[in-house]
């Protein structure tokens, strides 16, 4: 009676064959092989092009895999890039224009000391670099009825979130001041646009080279802008910038004027031992640096994996949501990212800071 | 992989996970209990824990210099493995066309299929299924997700290989894997009336290799012999498992003889049957060639076998000595090395079974160094001379041990007349 009936049953039979043909793998691993990009694939990206923005930072253009689904100015995606054969996830914020009918995104980065990731995007990754990706996500984002007046305040890199915006809402926005703070003069992230868009009249822009003018301090502001209680405000930069912008409208009163854009600390630090979180089980505790996370959680009560107790097996892996472990035959340091989701052998790892283990 | 029962007391730190123990370990026997020489009784248990170090140091060089290069190593054989696969299936599909009298595609296909089998099972499958990749944090290509072309589910294979077999390697009644329970490959295995037919036996399993894997995996052998004593608990654990072997079956079987012989079916110049033989034939060729590797893993002349009592207590040291000895090489071309899926260096492999496998050639020389310079004998040989070794000892050893006072006929006719004794033989009272 129905035609989609017959239609759905001859695509689910087509399914089915599809699946006999590619057992033990699946359809989509030979897929992948023609076209990784396709849609319905695993999202991923393909890098164009990276440009130089400062000495540190860098813009890196991807064409997204075709089941990309778009996103709204400030928001951030996670890429997931092999760093000598292992692969990191890092969330960044997207800078592109979303209006260009190129159909390509573009993020903004900045290498950090010790940043795995960061230091692969803006030195060592060719064009042509395939990469994971995830969908936007995030709610550090312009309201649809966008407001009267508005002011950013950015630091550092803090400010890709604030260029996407900018980007694609300026026009829309009769009034902007914007507050940018970096060490120099020269380690400004889009210095000459953000100059063009004052010399243009769009925005006003104050920058705070803090080398030079020390760390901003938010008591200048009813210097700089006076009616900033008037205004809108979007925060992104470092946790103290965020800390101290918090207490600032908090005791003015006007907490519900903010948003702020909390960046997760990138480097995980290893120490000995650590609080241990079994996610599902519900269970936590204390683990010490000579102990099997393995032991800890079967003394705990927790049904763990295992299965040689000598790291031989592969039997005990488990997925570690975030933290740092120690290889006790080694003495070698396994950190893991929030959302990274590394995998451990539990009977060799013991705790080298917080981990969260999704048991 | 095992679940841990709720306990109050964690079960102590495994002593294999350090080459120094708390407790002085005992100096080696001059001879085993078989009455035949023990190979490390020369070394001290500082100088073991002294090689322990040496071998600790080896495998950090190496995973600590893993990186881009491995990684695309693995990423270009899983590539070729499927190209060849498909391509092996897309000759198939024509496999009926003839000429000259010939099945032009059909050897093509078959002798594709046959390659791209081989790699699956032995550098990819195997390897990864073994954790040797899973430092790359790639979700697909991990010993938690990997299932191969094969007809024991990689659930139970991990568990009976990678923790049983390589934690207990040539420990007579803990190892299995010492002739799979159906040969007797060591002297200082018992002999009974069974082994006398075991070059039949050993053909049979070549052939069905990966069905016997399966069910040997799946501990179907002892779930026969004990059926009547087993926990209510065991039975309904091997009535799961057995319904995840059957189904990992059904669905290998279901794609190599159902699927594609009817796909065959719908070219102008397909052939069905002729689909279904590349099958087989594919597939006889993986078993048979898997099995000759792997018996030559620990079963060659020269190969030392341990006993139970000697690993108690037993130090990472220890441990590394014994899969030194447990284990032996197939020297030979770098084609042969990759087909073999580097278990041609099963000494390296045994050391370090999460070793990447392409980096166990680079290793080979510094261990032989090592056991050479220890009085250890580093086993090796070509294909055939292991090979050969092998299927005479499954020739020799098919026979009772010589014992003074009586012959080898004696041993058996007295064998057989009391396996027959049941059923009307001497033993029968009335």
């Amino acid at each position: 009676m129905d035609s989609p009936k017959p239609l759905a049953g001859l695509l689910d039979g087509a399914r089915k064959v599809a699946q006999a043909i590619a057992t033990p793998l699946v359809p989509a691993d030979y897929l992948d092989l023609l076209d990784p990009m396709r849609s319905g694939a695993d999202l991923r990206g393909r890098i164009v092009s990276i440009t130089p923005e400062t000495a540190d930072a860098a813009t890196v253009t991807i064409r997204p895999g075709r089941g990309w689904a778009g996103h709204r100015p400030g928001q951030y995606i996670r890429i997931g890039i092999d760093v000598d054969g292992v692969r990191h996830w890092r969330a960044y914020s997207l800078t592109h224009r979303s209006d260009s009918g190129d159909g390509l995104i573009s993020i903004t980065t900045k290498a950090i000391p010790d940043g795995k990731v960061s230091n692969q995007l803006v030195r060592a990754t060719a064009p042509g670099t395939l990469v994971m990706l995830d969908q936007a996500t995030g709610d550090f984002t312009l309201p649809q009825t966008l407001p009267a007046r508005a002011l950013f305040l950015t630091a550092g890199s803090g400010i890709t979130p604030v260029i996407g915006m900018l980007r694609n809402h300026l026009d829309d926005l009769p009034d902007v001041a914007h507050i940018h703070c970096a060490p120099t003069e020269a380690d400004v992230i889009f210095r000459d646009e953000l100059r063009g868009y004052a010399a243009a009249s769009r925005l006003t822009l104050h920058e705070n080279h803090d080398d030079v003018a020390g760390i901003f301090n938010l008591a200048s502001l009813d210097e700089l802008v006076p009616d900033w209680r008037e205004r809108e405000v979007w925060v992104c930069g470092p946790t103290g910038l965020l800390d101290a912008a918090e207490a600032h409208w908090e005791s003015a009163g006007l907490a519900d004027q903010l948003h702020v854009e909390r960046f997760r600390p990138s480097v995980v630090e290893p120490g000995e031992g650590g609080t241990v979180t079994f996610e599902r089980t519900g269970i936590t505790l204390e683990a010490d640096g000579g102990t099997p996370i393995l032991d800890a959680g079967e003394a705990a009560g927790v049904l763990m994996p295992s299965g040689c107790r000598m790291g031989i097996c592969f039997g005990c892996v488990v997925t570690m949501r975030e933290g740092a472990v120690r290889d006790l035959r080694t003495g070698d340091i396994t950190t893991g990212e929030d959302g990274e989701d590394v995998r451990i052998q539990t009977c060799i790892s013991a705790a080298a800071g917080r981990c969260d283990i999704d048991l | 992989m095992t679940l841990a029962p709720e306990r109050t007391r964690p079960t102590p730190a495994n002593s294999r996970l350090s080459v120094t123990s708390a407790e002085p370990r005992p100096q080696r026997p001059e001879f085993k209990k078989s009455g035949r020489p023990n190979p490390a009784a020369h070394l001290t248990p500082e100088q073991i824990e002294e090689i322990g170090r040496e071998l600790d140091v080896i495998r950090a060089e190496v995973m600590d210099s893993r990186g881009a290069g491995d990684a695309a190593y693995i990423r270009r054989v899983i590539k070729t493995q499927r190209y060849l696969e498909m391509g092996s299936r897309a000759a198939l599909l024509f496999s009926g066309v003839k000429y000259k009298g010939v099945r032009p595609m059909w050897w093509l296909g078959t002798a594709g299929l046959s390659v791209a089998k081989i790699l699956e099972n032995m550098e990819i499958g195997h390897n990864v299924m073994h954790g040797q990749w899973d430092w790359m944090r790639d979700p697909k290509i991990h010993s938690t997700a990997w299932e191969w072309d094969h007809a024991s589910p990689a659930s139970q294979w991990k568990h009976s290989h990678n923790e049983i077999h390589h934690m207990f390697t040539n420990v007579l009644g803990r190892d299995n894997d010492l002739g799979y329970g159906i040969l007797r490959v060591d002297q200082d295995q018992r002999w009974s009336l069974f082994y006398l037919f075991q070059p039949v036996w050993h053909v049979a399993n070549a052939l069905l290799f990966e069905y016997s894997i399966a069910a040997y995996d799946l501990e179907l052998g002892g779930y026969l012999a004990k059926k009547k004593r087993m926990s209510e608990e065991d039975k309904a654990k091997f009535h799961q498992d057995a319904q995840l072997t059957l189904a990992k079956i059904k669905a290998q079987m279901t794609k190599d003889y159902v699927v594609h012989p009817a796909l065959s079916a719908a070219t102008f110049t397909g052939s069905p049957r002729h689909t279904f033989t590349a099958n087989v034939v594919a597939n006889l060729v993986r078993n048979v060639w898997s099995n000759t590797v792997i018996i030559c893993g620990h079963f060659p002349p020269g190969i030392e076998t341990f006993e139970k009592t000697s690993i108690e207590g037993e130090t990472r040291g220890e441990w590394y000595l014994r899969q030194m000895l447990g284990s032996g090489n197939i020297h030979g071309s770098k084609a042969m090395h990759l087909m073999t899926g580097n278990l041609s260096h099963q000494i390296e492999h045994h050391l370090f079974p999460d070793m990447p496998s392409n980096r166990y050639s680079q290793i080979a020389p510094k261990i032989r160094d090592l056991m050479e310079r220890n009085d250890l004998k580093y086993v090796s040989g070509s294909l055939a001379k292991q090979v050969g070794g092998v299927y005479w000892k499954v020739v020799e050893l098919s026979l009772p041990p010589k014992r003074e006072g009586t012959t080898r006929r004696a041993t058996i006719l007295r064998a057989a007349k009391k396996a027959l004794g049941g059923k009307g033989g001497q033993g029968r009272r009335y």
